[in-house]
């Protein structure tokens, strides 16, 4: 806990020297002023826009490598190995089975890491961009807040980090029975990022308790076309998201849990009683079920996430430096892909490859529209950060 | 910021707050163990089969059920309490678009952040009982998100025609 009562203790000493002033702006400053000083070079919350929309496109870009090149391979090695262990059981060969499963287990653990990878650098690139929003209303001085920014991206970059390495570190040098080194700076990273979202909730409640300044922001204030698109498409994604994971627990969840189970049974007693093809009607039962698992979660998974992130990128879009044209266009994109990828993984199961590449097209569509966001940022940042010359030089962003 | 915005927002980054927690407790004190049950279980079943003992592989193949039972399902409410989390402060963030009066947007809130915390929940108590009340918890928590999300889908559309 020492870090984080040095964070708080430099939280509160200049959070006490600025008299909890929310934006120190002067009273006459203009609506410049304002998005100079919420937006200012290396301010927290550039930090935080830039770091997690960086975060949210490496992680998918990571995502769509991973669909592309490794899980479909995995998926077939998974079952080629359960299948021989399975095989191995009913010709009695007890230490194959063993050998099997541990093959099994690997297979498992490298799929596993890669999607924990995945999963967690966008979600903390979320949390980036939800606390980006929100730095207005965090009532620490602005060296404090880029302090705890900079503590929050450095976690969100080792936990996926040492996550994606469990795999290949394994326990080597560990000091622990069951954790390696990996883990260890994983499990580091996440307390970084659990602690200075922590001190981002303090600031909150600091702004709420000794401030009733009205904050004046102008990312919340806009009603764009693109803005208001990416908000009502993204709303409506979660809300879809929301409902095919409740049909699913409803109707598929229990009954799909309960396959796994019987029809592992029947793979081992088929297996006991040497029954060859009551084992290989198992087996095909068992990999279809996991592939119907599989569309399903993932479905419901990125319908919510990509809601989630249009709804994210609605509140940003005054930061896009890109002209309103682009700036739909790139949305509709954004959306398109959002919708493609959850609608044509639940139709792999019928249509295979051909919908699955559809699917992989859906999240390069969000990739391309997210980077095209990104650079749109950028741009804005250079605008703001060119010499002022007491000519309206933001007009672009406009 | 009005009430029901503070309600989303800090109550959703206390949600994180917990949901990262319970993941960071899950992650160093449960996970391996669970892992190495499910796997183990598996595999002693399956060994079982091989020295043609079928009583063995039934009560390890009940083992490993019960075992992927639970990891499922802690791993799904570590999961979705931080997403439920992100939604309540993203929500929260634009909830003065809601075109509801004050006191109704609270009621929203309200719903959706209970939801927010009840559903996981309902998952988790399905690990230490198997009966009907953590399933009920569980759909009532889900009731409640998927109503007040319907309600402020609509809300965000009577402001858009309002506008």
């Amino acid at each position: 806990m020492g870090p984080l009562s040095g964070w708080l203790k430099i939280a509160h000493r200049t959070a006490a020297n600025t008299s909890m002033s929310v934006a120190p702006v002067p009273a006459n400053a203009t609506s410049g002023d304002w998005e100079l000083a919420s937006f200012a070079p290396l301010s927290s919350r550039r930090l935080l826009v830039l770091g997690g929309i960086g975060l949210i496109l490496v992680g998918m870009i990571f995502g769509d490598i991973f669909a592309v090149f490794i899980l479909h391979q995995n998926a077939s090695r998974v079952g080629t190995s359960l299948a021989a262990a399975a095989h191995a059981a009913l010709a009695g060969n007890s230490p194959a089975v063993l050998v099997y499963f541990q093959n099994v287990g690997g297979f498992l653990e490298n799929r596993g890491t890669k999607v924990d990878t995945h999963v967690h650098m966008i979600g903390f690139g979320y949390l980036a961009l939800m606390l980006a929003v929100l730095q207005p209303w965090v009532a620490f001085s602005q060296v404090a807040k880029k302090a705890v920014a900079w503590v929050f991206l450095v976690g969100a970059g080792v936990l996926p980090i040492g996550v994606f390495l469990i795999h290949y570190v394994g326990l080597a040098y560990s000091p622990l029975k069951t954790i390696g080194w990996a883990s260890i700076f994983a499990d580091f990273g996440g307390l970084l990022v659990l602690l200075s979202t922590g001190v981002f909730l303090v600031g909150l409640c600091r702004h709420r308790q000794a401030s009733r300044t009205v904050v004046s922001d102008t990312l919340l204030a806009d009603r764009s076309a693109a803005g208001r698109m990416l908000l009502a498409g993204g709303l409506a994604l979660v809300l879809l998201g929301f409902l095919h994971g409740a049909y699913y627990a409803a109707v598929n969840l229990y009954e799909h849990e309960a396959q796994d189970y019987s029809l592992l049974s029947q793979m081992s007693s088929g297996a006991a009683a040497a029954d060859l093809a009551s084992v290989d009607r198992a087996l095909a039962g068992y990999g279809q079920l996991q592939g119907e698992k599989a569309v399903n979660i993932a479905a419901h998974a990125h319908s919510i996430e990509f809601g989630l992130l249009a709804m994210l990128l609605g509140f940003f879009q005054p930061y896009v430096s890109l002209n309103g044209t682009w700036k739909r266009s790139w949305a509709a994109m954004l959306l398109l892909g959002s919708v493609l990828l959850p609608v044509f993984v639940l139709l792999e199961l019928q249509y295979g490859l051909l919908a699955g590449g559809v699917a992989d097209l859906g999240g390069l569509l969000v990739i391309i529209a997210l980077l095209a966001m990104w650079i749109g940022v950028l741009r804005y940042t250079g605008s703001l950060d060119a010499p002022r010359t007491g000519i309206e030089h933001r007009g672009v962003a406009r | 910021m009005s009430e029901a915005r503070r309600l989303l927002v800090l109550g959703g980054i206390a949600l994180a707050l917990w949901g990262m927690s319970y993941g960071l407790w899950y992650a160093v004190f449960a996970e391996h163990q669970a892992l190495n049950n499910i796997g183990g279980s598996l595999a002693a079943g399956f060994s079982a089969a091989a020295q043609r003992d079928s009583g063995a592989a039934s009560a390890a193949l009940s083992q490993y059920h019960e075992a992927k039972y639970i990891y499922d399902r802690q791993v799904d409410v570590h999961g979705h309490w931080i997403g439920l989390a992100m939604l309540l402060i993203i929500l929260g963030i634009g909830f003065d678009r809601v075109a509801f009066s004050k006191r109704s947007q609270f009621l929203l809130a309200l719903g959706l952040f209970l939801g927010a915390v009840i559903f996981p929940l309902g998952v988790l108590l399905q690990t230490v009982s198997h009966g009907p009340g953590p399933r009920a918890v569980a759909i009532a928590g889900s009731a409640m998100i998927i109503a007040s999300l319907a309600g402020s889908v609509w809300g965000f559309a009577r402001s858009g025609t309002s506008a």
